[in-house]
């Protein structure tokens, strides 16, 4: 099977270039064994990669122009050559690897914990099973990164723009039964940037490995505001 | 060049949950907490936890604490310590309530309280009362749920986090005090010297050591040999978990918790074979016992496929509504990497080596002990372990599903609140030792010479085929003692391997080599534990000597790098305030 890979080593190379690798496959390989197939033969391609089953979301990367991660992604799905890049739009340290500290930092800037006022209880609070269900699909977020760099208004302003996935989980807490922080959160979320540069383009939908929908979340948490304003 | 320096309260070597768990303690405590991990904190393999937590909570059945206690020494075939289990099982309700308080979105009951669902080697009334329903779930995601909570504390509690460095080796004075670690920043191939007046080693298991498991690329038992390193012993390393349902052939794991949502195994001929191994407990009878069980069904001849090389799980029977609602995760896997739905078809599996009951030395507070001459025991000072990476001994010979997720929980808390105490006597970091920062930099400068030598690459899978076909789930003394000699001949090869890329920027393969050799130390480990002891016990079951010796081996395994040199410790048979469980058979 034929590979087109991006490579940039910043100790050794002047700019980024594609290299063109052949390798022997089975129908059964996912896109990071082929890859582990062909760091077999040169070492010195890096990328991340580490449970080999989808849930640590190491291994996002952008194949065939479309972000995915390579452990579950069957080579059998991919057209000849297939491209891989690092996830775009945002710097690359080496190959497949980029930085994803201004991904980080939105996510902690949404305050991604419960916040409390009131005292807890000496057991559990209690949570019916249908408010316990307003938190599927979105719980399940593995912060690959997918989502965030496939969103042209990320790629524009990743420093004012929290991007779909701070934003899944900025709902994820809006929506928890637990959680008394609705008002501050709402409030930090306010200007034009934050929320508002989501222009409902849906390549995080599209994306997501875990077909979660940032894109929905994001509209509820517009109606709140909405909501909340009036 | 002068080495860039760190200095901290406390240095935790790990951000999966015990290493997170015990950071969020400290950093309320309002300690200086460093936590450095080789992956971003939630990329760590406590995210792979599926079926749950186990606690007492009696949110569906009756239950209590001394029951759990009497499943989990039970299931650790006598050889877990009692005074730790009972504080284990004592802490574990409170633990998992502080978790719901962080936000942990477990699955819910129709009054609201936890969801809990039934394990294996779980019961109530001592045996007496049947299954118990003691596992506290976020459907078959628990520990993505749990570890993701863990860490948002953290951002919450201010931890300062070194995300994507590698631990190269700890530092130590000649008087044996840890004085912190030498690590590396991956991006940028740099040292970095954190200084600590306590280091607490929470990196996870092994599994890397064999060719099929359950645990990812990371588990390479980082922490372990750094303690093998340091003269630390590695205990109990003989008793390695072979989790009944790992997909067979790829070693995906399949979560208990299907079983305990009322899935079965079957044979060839579509007999439910569990029935005839454990027939109180049937499919839910402990790990080990369910391993060997689908083990002796292939090896006598009724697995199933052209090559009846596996046996069969069915979940048909439950419905879509169940197997969707309870196991999505496992459903998803079986989409993506078999092309199929649990719902409608069963699922083939085999034992896969899943989880290492040894490790690190420890008492019931975390504290890393060694033995010193006539059964006395010594702390290393300012060294701890939690976690998969220690041995405290809770597991014993073979670990109940539901109590890993605890054990992180209960003394990654138990750790820090010893390290808080130890800090309030110890204001002030000890004198640094240049020698230990000089021997850890060898370590690390032994890979900057490139050249063809053998690979990283051809040593690792040879080991792991070595560990593979040497030291299963069945074990024997001809095939062991081949197999050390195998192990012995790789070690010696290992100064010729070189790497073909000595570049610094996010040089994985560097960091790969560094793993080959503590992975080549803790297979050593492991095999010339299980060597050492001549009886059968928990996970450790030997053709020679199939059955379990209390006379002569209800002792710990110490294993030290030095010499290879094997002694044993006796098993702490007396609880904190309870009556001992004394040993009997182990039937289910």
């Amino acid at each position: 099977m034929k590979f087109r890979i991006y490579r940039y080593n910043p100790d050794t190379d002047k700019a980024p270039y594609m290299q063109d690798v052949e390798i022997k496959v089975t129908s059964d390989m996912m896109l990071r064994d082929a890859l582990l197939e062909i760091k077999k033969q040169d070492e010195s391609l890096n990328f991340r990669h580490s449970c080999g089953e989808g849930v640590c979301g190491s291994d996002g990367l952008n194949v065939n122009g479309k972000n995915k991660l390579a452990c579950t992604t069957p080579i059998t799905d991919l057209k000849e050559p297939v491209v891989i890049r690092p996830m775009p739009g945002r710097p690359v340290i080496r190959d497949l690897v980029v930085s994803m500290e201004q991904f980080y930092n939105q996510y902690r800037a949404i305050r991604p914990y419960i916040i409390r006022k009131d005292p807890v209880p000496e057991v559990e609070m209690r949570q019916s099973p249908e408010d316990r269900d307003k938190l599927d699909g979105l719980y399940e977020c593995i912060m690959c990164g997918c989502c965030s760099t496939a969103c042209p208004s990320f790629w524009w302003n990743p420093d004012k723009f929290l991007g779909p996935h701070a934003l899944l989980q900025a709902w994820r807490f809006l929506a928890d039964t637990r959680d008394q922080g609705r008002t501050e959160r709402l409030d930090a979320l306010e200007g034009p940037y934050k929320v508002f540069r989501c222009h409902t383009i849906m390549n995080c939908v599209d994306v997501c490995p875990k077909n979660l929908n940032p894109t929905k979340a994001i509209g509820h948490i517009k109606a709140l505001m909405l909501k909340q304003s009036i | 060049m002068t080495l860039a320096t760190r200095k901290f309260d406390t240095l935790i070597l790990g951000s999966g949950g015990a290493g997170l768990r015990a950071s969020l303690q400290l950093a309320d405590a309002e300690a200086r907490v460093a936590v450095v991990s080789k992956v971003f904190p939630t990329r760590s393999h406590t995210i792979a936890a599926q079926g749950g937590v186990n606690a007492a909570l009696a949110n569906v059945t009756a239950d209590n604490w001394h029951w759990h206690m009497y499943d989990t020494v039970k299931g650790s075939d006598y050889l877990g310590d009692q005074d730790a289990i009972e504080y284990m099982c004592r802490a574990a309700s409170h633990l998992v309530y502080e978790l719901e308080h962080y936000g942990v979105p477990f699955s819910r009951l129709d009054n609201g309280k936890i969801y809990q669902r039934p394990f294996g080697g779980q019961s109530q009334q001592f045996g007496e009362g049947g299954q118990a329903t003691r596992t506290c779930a976020a459907a078959d995601r628990t520990g993505h749920a749990i570890l993701h909570g863990l860490y948002q504390q953290n951002i919450r509690a201010k931890t300062n986090f070194f995300d994507e460095y590698f631990a190269i080796d700890l530092i130590s004075d000649k008087d044996g005090n840890v004085l912190g670690a030498l690590v590396m920043e991956i991006a940028t191939g740099e040292p970095l010297l954190i200084e600590a007046k306590t280091t607490l080693i929470a990196t996870g298991g092994c599994g890397q050591v064999f060719r099929t498991s359950t645990n990812a690329s990371i588990n390479t038992g980082d922490g372990m040999a750094m303690a093998l390193r340091a003269g630390v012993p590695l205990q109990d390393m003989e008793f390695f978990q072979f989790h009944p349902t790992g997909i067979a052939g790829k070693g995906l794991l399949i979560t208990e918790g299907a079983r305990g949502e009322g899935g079965y195994l079957i044979n060839k001929d579509g007999e439910r074979f569990m029935e005839r191994y454990a027939p109180n407990a049937k499919d839910l009878a402990s790990r080990d016992v369910v391993s060997r069980a689908i083990a002796t069904e292939v090896r006598e001849g009724r697995g199933c496929g052209p090559n009846a090389d596996h046996v069969m799980l069915r979940l048909d029977h439950l419905g879509a509504e169940i197997v969707g609602k309870r196991l999505p995760g496992i459903s998803e896997t079986c989409r993506t990497f078999l092309n199929l739905d649990p719902a409608d078809t069963p699922i083939p599996v085999f034992p896969t080596a899943h989880y290492v009951m040894g490790g690190i030395p420890t008492n019931r507070f975390g504290e890393v002990v060694v033995q010193h001459g006539n059964n006395s025991e010594e702390l290393v000072n300012g060294l701890y372990a939690i976690g998969e990476a220690a041995c405290v001994s809770v597991h014993g010979a073979n670990r109940l599903g539901g109590n890993s997720l605890l054990d992180i929980l209960v003394f990654g808390r138990a750790a820090a609140n010893r390290v808080t105490k130890f800090l309030k006597g110890h204001r002030y970091h000890k004198p640094l030792c240049q020698d230990s920062v000089d021997k850890a930099m060898q370590r690390l400068q032994r890979w900057d010479n490139k050249g063809d030598g053998e690979s990283v690459e051809s040593l690792r899978s040879e080991l792991k085929l070595v560990m593979e076909q040497h030291c299963g789930v069945f074990r024997n003394e001809e095939v062991m003692q081949d197999g050390i000699q195998k192990l012995k001949a790789i070690r010696d090869r290992l100064p010729g391997v070189q790497l073909k890329d000595d570049s610094k920027v996010f040089n994985y393969a560097r960091i790969e080599a560094l793993e080959l050799e503590n992975l080549v130390d803790i297979s050593m480990s492991i095999m010339m534990s299980a060597g050492a002891r001549k009886e059968s016990r928990g996970a450790h079951s030997r053709m020679d000597y199939p059955n379990r010796d209390d006379e002569n081996w209800m002792e710990h395994s110490l294993y030290y790098l030095d010499g290879d040199r094997h002694s044993t410790k006796p098993v702490r048979t007396k609880p904190l305030t309870v009556e001992t469980f004394p040993p009997k058979e182990r039937v289910y």
